[in-house]
């Protein structure tokens, strides 16, 4: 429970305090959650608002690409599905501003950094959604990405995080799910059905293995993450999960993974895959992605277009308080 | 925008017979709109019989350095535990 009094915390002098740190890090090491109102590095707490910031601002920015195909859903069936699975994002991205404000910042100042260009959001909403079948692949792919990185941050140090990742991979599990159903239809659909099936996976999949973010040998954060149990695997460990875990099931479809370097090693038991091309996935977080722009100026607009609802709202609730108030007052006369 | 929508606590009954459990919390205007958004945000696959929202500004939190003080003692006081009594076998289940 934060309540947000608590949270209004002295600004702390940047001196360190090794007695307080090492009662910390003691107890990260015994799996002794973190709440928000315990004693905890500046570090630690700024590591984790860029996390769940960027987390939550990624969940926001994903609903665009998806809900570009709402109106254009082949069935019933499928628009029901995307409808329901948009809305979770709007949800997730809901549950990560609210764990993060538990840390002493507001999900209006995180937004703002949004807008602002200040703050990062998943690489891979950078990307366009041209066919249904990628409405398929981002389930199967991005969705399975996803739930790969999210789920040993259900044991993250920092307990707010952690619990609302455990909702979160529950509800990821279905999106993944009708993602990959929809590949099965196509892939099992007529010839150009397959086809489309095929280049949405081309054109996806490299983009989806850059999500794990840059290589452990440039990662800049990753050390103090593990000691802190933010992270409990690096980026490339991830990365081989998922690639083990996901050509099978391109295979299963029929399809053909975009990697010429892709061969099984029988002697480690993984997957061994070609070179990801980093300048690409630099250029997209610096902003220079096919679609950073729109997706930027799509946020933009949906906030200031909102901005009279927000304010309408609140001048409405203020009013009925102040009647009400009036009312009590004339009773108790 | 010059004001920040308050935040609600959000409490769910998840099913008869169970108490209301913290979910998490939101933003909202007013309790009418915390308890809207708190169904949207939190009972989407019937997670929810009965939702309580109440205001973050509320709630009286015990401090976390306190802790302690306030729980400790009553590790030394294992009287109130049944199992510190002994009562023959013979007595049967008490």
């Amino acid at each position: 429970m934060y309540t947000q009094a608590l949270n209004n915390r002295e600004t702390e002098s940047p001196v360190s305090d090794p007695e307080r740190e090492a009662r910390f890090q003691a107890r990260v090491d015994a799996e002794i959650k973190i709440e928000p109102n315990d004693w905890m590095p500046e570090a630690y707490r700024r590591t984790l608002i860029r996390q769940i910031a960027q987390h939550a601002h990624s969940e926001i920015v994903g609903m665009g690409p998806e809900g570009n195909w709402i109106t254009r859903a082949p069935s019933l069936r499928r628009k029901a599905a995307l409808l329901a699975k948009v809305q979770d994002e709007g949800g997730h991205g809901l549950y990560l501003y609210a764990s993060a404000e538990t840390l002493g910042v507001s999900r209006e100042e995180l937004v703002d950094q949004l807008l602002a260009g200040k703050a990062k959001y998943a690489s891979i909403f950078n990307y366009p959604t041209l066919t249904w079948a990628d409405i398929g692949t981002i389930g199967w792919l991005v969705d399975g990405a996803a739930i790969m990185n999210q789920i040993p941050l259900c044991r993250c140090s920092f307990g707010p995080y952690a619990r609302a990742m455990i909702r979160i991979c529950k509800e990821e599990s279905f999106h993944q799910r009708q993602g990959y159903e929809i590949m099965l239809t196509l892939a099992r659909g007529t010839v150009e059905q397959k086809a489309m099936a095929q280049d949405a996976l081309n054109r996806w999949w490299w983009p989806v293995l850059m999500m794990f973010g840059p290589s452990d040998r440039d990662s800049q954060h990753t050390d103090l993450s593990m000691r802190w149990k933010i992270k409990r695997f690096t980026n490339d460990e991830l990365r081989q999960k998922f690639v083990d875990a996901t050509v099978p099931q391109a295979h299963f479809l029929g399809l053909e993974i975009p990697d010429r370097d892709l061969k099984f090693d029988d002697a480690t038991g993984h997957w061994d895959f070609g070179a990801i091309d980093w300048a690409e996935f630099k250029r997209v977080i610096a902003g220079d992605g096919p679609c950073n722009r729109q997706r930027m100026a799509a946020r933009r607009a949906a906030h200031q277009n909102g901005a009279w609802v927000r304010e309408a709202a609140l001048a409405y609730a203020q009013k009925s308080r102040r009647r009400a108030e009036a009312a009590t007052a004339i009773a108790a006369e | 925008m010059s004001e920040n929508w308050p935040l609600f606590e959000v409490f769910i009954r998840t099913r008869n017979g169970m108490a209301h459990r913290h979910v998490g919390s939101v933003h909202a205007v007013d309790a009418k709109m915390a308890l809207q958004n708190a169904r949207d945000v939190y009972t989407r696959r019937g997670e929810g019989l009965s939702i309580w929202v109440l205001p973050s500004a509320a709630i009286t939190a015990s401090d976390p350095a306190d802790k302690d003080m306030l729980f400790e003692p009553t590790a030394t006081k294992i009287y109130r535990h049944p199992t510190f009594y002994d009562i023959p076998d013979e007595v049967g289940h008490m």
